[in-house]
């Protein structure tokens, strides 16, 4: 055989390897666990369609997609106003701009485990830091996370100030791209600097607001460590998320059959709404 | 003066991304009469949150078993990660098609699919409990080796061509001729692979139950998950959060362009 040919085989061989184990086995097999009952310790059963079946009767698990839309639905919104908010603040000569920058930034590297837990901080009823500003202002306390209508918006709340930092960096270069001469066109036929931002920059900007939308939700159909340490998906299972119920079939009930079902459900949801978001998006170009 | 008031409006918005982490670090030295304070200095600061969070829970242990585990990932990550993008990119041999195209499709795959059954696979090789189950699930990055094989794609012919005739073997010009041209796309998987396994925290909290092999992440949310709600637990869980922050805020100090740009131009976040 040739040289190359074989130094090739030789450098990708671990990685095709690897492909096999690690990635290809686990996709196949993600979709064969689905028909069996399996507790990891006695031999899997063929279990027909039953996971199927308990799936869609499954209380649990639609009240774990409903606290899913009930995080994007304040998630989103804010993410993407605080997240233009300050790229357009940091969008001229600044003096300190890389300092501003970073400190936006800062909860992006740091470990979701450490958000929580200082959030918990913040959030908790009596000593948080949170409650004890409001006092300041004669207000609250608010009971951030123990009243059930209150706890996923705050949950919401912590994940967009975790995160907002990264997607400032992603409008900002968005908004440096816009040419200059597309705001003095239209500032020159009377339009206030609010009118061009809404009319010029935010249609420029879409390829940019795709992205947020769909790196924001894929991130909330992940929520994992957020309920898991703030309220075990509590109170009266408000905060439940697939994911954080999905560990606790597989890691404490042993139901590698319907953890592996909830996880396929999962992947289905989110490409589906993706694609529905992705088409919203895009007609709203259109019109 | 509508300048001043702009700086002061951005001062109040970074004070709302920093004082969070300034609190904390303050409170970790506070004592329990003090923990709900709002002022960042303590009347009589204390080392007592930290000597309790020492005393109770292995830190040190998994400290050094984050290092381990974030070092070794991305070592493999950039040296058999290159390696097999230099094939990828460079090399004619048979399969190369197929490996190409599976490596494009596997990250169109979401993490949630594949979780329950790389579990049970972890658990079938008897892998529970082992820095193998921490490292080796990670040891190749499909983003990462699109990433090098971009650039690997981009270095001249004229370059390899001439290495051959000098002798060299493969992997001597991945390693002398491609890897001083690669300082920029390295440094960046690099980091968004480092910072990826150590902020880790789900995949830890599956395969390992021992707390002398469990990394930072995931025995800081065991321990903050056994402790009570009371100040003084407050305290030293913010103590014991401290020892996976300060490293981390440290590195991004001095590198903080390095971080941003890594992780805005590959949209991965930690």
């Amino acid at each position: 055989m040739h040289a190359e040919a074989r130094s090739g085989l030789f450098l990708t061989a671990p990685y095709a390897v690897f492909l096999l184990l690690f990635s290809l086995f686990p996709i196949g097999f993600s979709v064969v666990l689905v028909v069996l009952k399996w507790d990891l310790v006695t031999a899997p059963s063929f279990a027909g369609l039953d996971n199927v079946q308990h799936l869609m009767a499954d209380a649990r698990f639609w009240q774990a997609l409903v606290n899913t839309l009930v995080f994007l639905a304040v998630h989103l919104p804010l993410q993407i106003i605080v997240a233009l908010t300050l790229a357009w603040a940091l969008d001229r000569p600044l003096l300190l701009r890389a300092f501003w920058r970073a400190a936006f930034f800062l909860p992006v590297v740091i470990s979701g485990a450490v958000v929580t837990i200082l959030w918990s901080a913040l959030y908790a009823t009596d000593v948080g830091l949170i409650n004890g500003l409001l006092a300041r202002l004669d207000l609250g306390p608010v009971p951030w996370l123990t009243d059930p209508a209150i706890a996923m918006p705050a949950i919401a709340i912590m994940a967009t100030w975790k995160n907002v930092g990264f997607y400032v960096v992603i409008y900002l270069a968005g908004l440096q791209s816009v040419p200059r001469s597309c705001h003095e066109a239209i500032e020159l036929e009377g339009a206030t600097a609010w009118q061009s931002f809404l009319h010029v920059t935010l249609p420029l900007l879409k390829p940019q607001t795709l992205l947020v939308v769909t790196l924001s939700t894929i991130n909330g159909f992940q929520l994992f460590i957020e309920p898991y340490v703030l309220t075990g998906g509590g109170p009266l299972r408000r905060t439940l998320s697939v994911v954080l119920y999905m560990y606790r079939n597989a890691f404490s009930y042993q139901k590698m059959g319907y953890a592996a079902t909830l996880g396929l459900a999962l992947a289905l949801i989110i490409a589906a709404v993706l694609v529905v978001q992705r088409r919203v998006i895009g007609s709203a170009e259109e019109s | 003066m509508r300048r001043a008031a702009f700086y002061v409006v951005l001062a109040v918005a970074a004070a709302t991304f920093l004082y969070p982490f300034l609190w904390m670090a303050a409170t970790t030295f506070k004592s329990p009469a003090e923990v709900g304070a709002l002022s960042l200095l303590p009347d009589q600061p204390t080392l007592d949150n930290y000597r309790l969070m020492w005393a109770r829970a292995p830190f040190g242990r998994a400290l050094l078993n984050s290092m381990l585990v974030a070092t070794s990932v991305t070592l493999s990550v950039l040296v058999f990660g290159s390696a097999a993008a230099y094939s990828l990119a460079r090399l004619r041999f048979p399969g190369r098609g197929i490996l190409n195209a599976v490596t494009v499709a596997v990250l169109l795959v979401p993490a949630q699919l594949t979780l329950i059954p790389m579990y049970t696979l972890i658990v079938q090789l008897g892998w529970v409990d082992s820095y193998a189950a921490l490292i080796v699930p990670f040891a190749f990055n499909a983003t990462a080796i699109l990433i090098l094989r971009q650039f690997f794609l981009q270095v001249p012919r004229s370059l390899i061509d001439s290495a051959r005739l000098d002798g060299m073997g493969e992997l001597r010009i991945l390693f002398t001729v491609f890897w001083p041209l690669s300082k920029a796309p390295l440094a960046m998987v690099g980091i968004i692979t480092f910072m990826g396994a150590w902020n880790e925290v789900l995949w830890p909290l599956l395969v390992v139950r021992d707390e002398q092999l469990m990394t930072l992440p995931q025995l800081l949310t065991v321990f903050s998950l056994g402790g009570g709600a009371g100040p003084r637990q407050l305290a030293t869980k913010l103590a014991a959060a401290m020892v996976l922050v300060v490293p981390v805020v440290v590195a991004y100090t001095f590198l903080q362009r390095y971080f941003i740009e890594s992780m805005a131009s590959t949209g991965i976040k930690g």
